[in-house]
């Protein structure tokens, strides 16, 4: 395979960021201007490394605990037996997605208390909702010529469920799972504020401290797992809709 | 008659809100734990069993296949008791005189206000209400919600015994929150849209334009936030004047800054969407009666792309509403200030005093903009309800 730019430059970035991880001193020299007063350049009440392992552990469960309930729900809703709840659930998307990040993780604690879990269940509870709608959006705008052809060759509803309807909405299925990794990489960061173990922690004790040297280190972990996650998903459904469209061909 | 398999999981929820769930919280103060009280001991001997029965009946209408208004009614019938009624428990369990006592709803009175909005929304979404029907209802229950808070019944619980505590500043940070939200996407409209038509143009910019926006999008907002403060920091040290029309390093100035970046790319996308979508029929018609090409951009393209610009507006609206709370964390004022404040002193009301007006106010919009969007596209064609 060819080394073009774009990837040169992924990697590059990628090297850039566990190196910091790993040796955070050594950058000292580039935000030394950015702090006053001699204050603490580099973060340093907790190993960036271990936070930055923290919030990818929290984003990771809370994912796929929502992907789980999220296809397992759209499934059930466009079956037969689910059918009733068919247009419910679509306004309750829209509705849920009214609901800002913030709310839903401030009024998680009274129900569980500080730390991780309420941080868990807002994450759980907001990436539900992009992984839902883009399941139901796959599996109910199937072509129709597809399913009666499936239904033709005498497949039951679970074989043509598993054969048929779940790898042709995988793609959208994937990038519901994606916006919703994005999504919850970000909110994650705000679970700080009600104590759990995540990179906001960096961000939150910058703004306290008035050292904008932890602001920016925190953020750009952040940005940067952000920025590159979303990439490597959007490669994987690009790889996949390509083996399924070759799928399709032959 | 046939039983409803919505009705079924509500009557489960409401059962087990009614019978297994503290209805309100007693605390002797505002941040001590609570005694949770049952619906019947919370509410005054005529109340309690009054909303017992409004409730049996709803669930009894929700059980069976009942005609949609019907649901409706018995909904927000039930909506209403509830919120009418809450009001009362609060007056029940405060000792006479005892001013530090606080009433809070519990778990059962949330799940019963989710059962029943359920409920609501499913029979609404049944009814397949025209725009200006829901419209309607959202200003019907805006002044039920104004009636009741101007009667005063919510008077003694403890979300309004924090407001009353902080009023003026209340009004402040609201302002602040609707400034920060609108004015960043009035900002947002007046780049993106010339952003967009430039896009749609430029074949080459639109590339490079979608997906520095795009980039913008994935980073957290807490930590864009925190990064802008460096810039407007210098900005406001280094450029004459630009410290003297309020641009600072932390404050609102930032958190504009970065509800604009993150209102753009819908803007911009939508735009260059909607432009793509405009009938080369319609523009080559535009093209042979003389139009030049300003007159083809205003009279054809942008009247036919307007439900597709709308459509951003209405994501950014709704998104910015939201993300203003995280602004709080810089100074930048909105309902966030209460949302953290309260987080931090552990007093829930006070983060429902925030939380609540910031989901309402979303809430609002989104239907408000549905609506426009709605009626400004010809077919009225609507996939999603």
């Amino acid at each position: 395979m060819k080394l073009r730019l774009p990837t040169i430059l992924r990697i590059g970035i990628l090297a850039l960021l566990i190196v910091f991880l790993l040796r955070p001193d050594w950058f000292e020299p580039i935000f030394r201007p950015l702090t006053q007063n001699n204050a603490p350049v580099i973060y340093n009440q907790g190993s960036l490394l271990t936070l930055t392992l923290l919030h990818l552990r929290t984003v990771a469960i809370a994912t796929a605990g929502a992907t789980i309930v999220a296809v397992a729900l759209a499934i059930l809703v466009t079956r037969p037996f689910g059918a009733e709840f068919l247009p419910l659930s679509r306004s309750l998307v829209n509705i849920g997605q009214t609901f800002p990040p913030v709310a839903v993780l401030a009024l998680a604690v009274p129900a569980v208390g500080f730390g991780e879990k309420p941080t868990l269940i807002a994450l759980f509870l907001y990436g539900l909702l992009p992984i839902f709608e883009n399941s139901l959006t796959g599996l109910t705008t199937l072509p129709p010529t597809v399913t009666d052809a499936a239904r033709g060759v005498g497949m039951t509803g679970w074989q043509r469920l598993v054969k048929v309807e779940l790898p042709l909405a995988m793609p959208i299925i994937l990038a519901g799972i994606r916006l919703s990794v994005t999504i919850n990489l970000a909110t994650a960061t705000i679970g700080s504020t009600v104590a759990a173990k995540t990179l906001g922690e960096v961000i939150i004790a910058g703004l306290q401290s008035n050292n904008l040297s932890f602001v920016l280190q925190g953020g750009l972990i952040v940005g940067v797992l952000a920025v590159m996650i979303y990439d490597g998903l959007s490669a994987m459904e690009r790889f996949i809709s390509r083996r399924m469209g070759l799928l399709q061909q032959s | 008659m046939r039983l409803d398999k919505l009705g079924v999981a509500i009557a489960l929820i409401a059962g087990y809100a009614v019978a297994a769930a503290p209805f309100a919280t007693f605390r002797a103060n505002r941040i001590v734990a609570g005694e949770p009280q049952t619906l019947l001991a919370a509410l005054p001997s005529w109340a309690g069993p009054t909303l017992l029965a409004v409730i049996a009946a709803a669930v009894l209408i929700g059980l069976f296949r009942t005609p949609s208004t019907l649901r409706l009614a018995a909904s927000f019938a039930a909506l209403a008791a509830l919120l009418l009624l809450i009001g009362t428990a609060a007056d029940h369990l405060t000792p006479p005189g005892n001013t530090y006592a606080r009433v809070s709803p519990a778990s059962g009175f949330w799940l019963l206000l989710f059962a029943f909005a359920l409920l609501a929304a499913d029979a609404l979404t049944r009814l397949r209400p025209t725009p200006p029907f829901r419209i309607l209802v959202l200003v019907l229950a805006g002044a039920f919600l104004g009636f009741v808070l101007f009667t005063g019944s919510w008077d003694k619980l403890s979300i309004l015994k924090e407001y009353s505590a902080r009023a003026d500043s209340f009004w402040a940070e609201a302002s602040k929150h609707v400034t920060l939200a609108l004015g960043s996407l009035a900002a947002a409209v007046i780049v993106g849209i010339p952003l967009g038509v430039l896009c749609h143009r430029v074949q080459k910019l639109r590339a490079v334009v979608l997906n520095v926006l795009n980039i913008v999008q994935t980073i957290p907002s807490i930590a864009l936030f925190g990064i802008l403060i460096a810039p407007l920091g210098w900005i406001a040290a280094h450029v004459p004047g630009a410290a003297e029309i309020g641009i600072k390093g932390i404050g609102m100035a930032p958190a504009f800054v970065a509800l604009f970046l993150y209102s753009l790319l819908p803007v911009v996308a939508n735009t260059v969407v909607g432009l793509a979508g405009v009938p080369p029929q319609a523009n080559d018609a535009a093209r042979g009666v003389g139009m030049t090409e300003w007159q083809r951009l205003f009279r054809v393209e942008f009247p036919l792309a307007f439900p597709v610009i709308l459509t951003g507006v209405r994501i950014v609206l709704v998104q910015n509403i939201g993300l203003a709370t995280i602004a709080a964390l810089i100074g930048g004022g909105g309902f966030g200030v209460f949302v953290f404040q309260g987080i931090g002193q552990t007093a829930m009301d006070l983060v429902l005093l925030g939380a609540v007006p910031t989901v309402l106010l979303a809430f609002a919009a989104a239907i408000i903009l549905d609506a426009a969007v709605e009626l400004s596209s010809p077919f009225h064609s609507r996939t999603s309800a």
